[in-house]
């Protein structure tokens, strides 16, 4: 093994990446899209599906926004273990979303048809 | 450790021409910390997706066109992401050292959570005085678990936070205080993110 290398004060800093412009970027950014979001629903200037398709986007958009932004993902050395720990999780999320929408949904409409 | 090295071949050639970074207690809590956040993403996932599927069981009580008002919902997003910035100012006040703005941005924070879990109590307490509370429906048991899980998440957050002010009191500006509050960082940053889900698939969609 080649042991624990521990680190002082000054190291220990640099390691963390954020910035302040990094997070002023993320919160003008999610600022406009919460804006966007409410705004669209409150004046309804789109209806229906087309409404409901547009603010997953947005809310899609502003996850990965903050993901980049706030939590600084893909900024750690290689081999980067956070971001091949989060695809691993987006991908069992997918799973189970998908899975439970499918199955769910439609297990509820048969036992409990017209509610 | 020689207990798993037992079973563990080591590599004949191994690359050690990338260096993993991932030794020392910093990288490593950083690492384990995310990957529990991953796994509260699955918890939040699973709520979603119960609150989705029983989103329209409302048992002849309320829907959610007629309890949510998208101005509260507006003003938590609002104060929320502010909280999530002035939690990434404490940060950057430690990174440079200036351990009395450290505690003042995290006191900022804390009064912006505090603010937060207080207009989402007040909410629940007005549902519940209606008459509306979990018990009403299969749709109202799933709403209040959701976002009374955020809440709770915010709420240890908030403890969170003081334990993390007295720290700086107490030690300053540590390798060990530097960690935790990073850490910390991390998991007010995903309490943000985890809302965005719940103003788009519960306040906006329930109105659509």
């Amino acid at each position: 093994m080649s042991g624990n290398h521990e680190l002082n004060l000054n190291e220990t800093l640099n390691e963390w990446h954020g910035s302040l412009k990094s997070y002023l970027i993320g919160f003008i950014l999610s600022l406009l899209l919460t804006i966007a979001s409410f705004g669209l629903v409150i004046t309804r200037l789109l209806q229906g599906p087309a409404l409901v398709v547009t603010i997953v986007g947005l809310a899609l958009t502003q996850a990965i926004v903050q993901v980049l932004f706030f939590l600084h993902l893909g900024k750690e050395a290689k081999p980067k273990w956070e971001s091949v720990t989060l695809y691993s999780t987006v991908a069992t999320l997918l799973i189970i979303v998908i899975g439970t929408l499918w199955i769910m949904y439609d297990l509820n409409n048969r036992v409990m048809p017209g509610m | 450790l020689p207990s798993l090295a037992i079973h563990h071949q080591p590599e004949k050639h191994p690359d050690r021409s990338i260096p993993d970074p991932h030794q020392d207690t910093f990288s490593k809590n950083v690492l384990g910390f995310w990957m529990y956040l991953m796994t509260d993403c699955l918890l939040f996932g699973a709520l979603f997706c119960t609150y989705a599927v029983l989103h329209n069981g409302t048992f002849g009580g309320p829907t959610s066109r007629d309890i949510f008002d998208l101005n509260i919902a507006f003003v938590e997003t609002m104060i929320l992401l502010l909280s999530s910035v002035t939690c990434g100012l404490a940060m950057l006040s430690a990174v440079k050292r200036r351990t009395n703005a450290v505690k003042a941005w995290l006191a900022v924070t804390f009064l912006l959570g505090a603010l937060f879990v207080a207009i989402e109590l007040t909410e629940f307490s007005m549902l519940v005085q209606e008459g509306n509370s979990w018990k009403r429906s299969a749709f109202l048991s799933a709403f209040f678990t959701l976002v009374g899980t955020h809440g709770l998440h915010v709420s240890a957050g908030l403890l969170w936070i003081l334990v993390m002010i007295g720290q700086f009191f107490y030690w300053g500006l540590t390798v060990d205080t530097f960690r935790r509050l990073t850490i910390f960082s991390m998991f007010w940053h995903f309490l943000d993110l985890i809302w965005i889900f719940i103003f788009t698939f519960v306040y906006l969609m329930g109105v659509i």
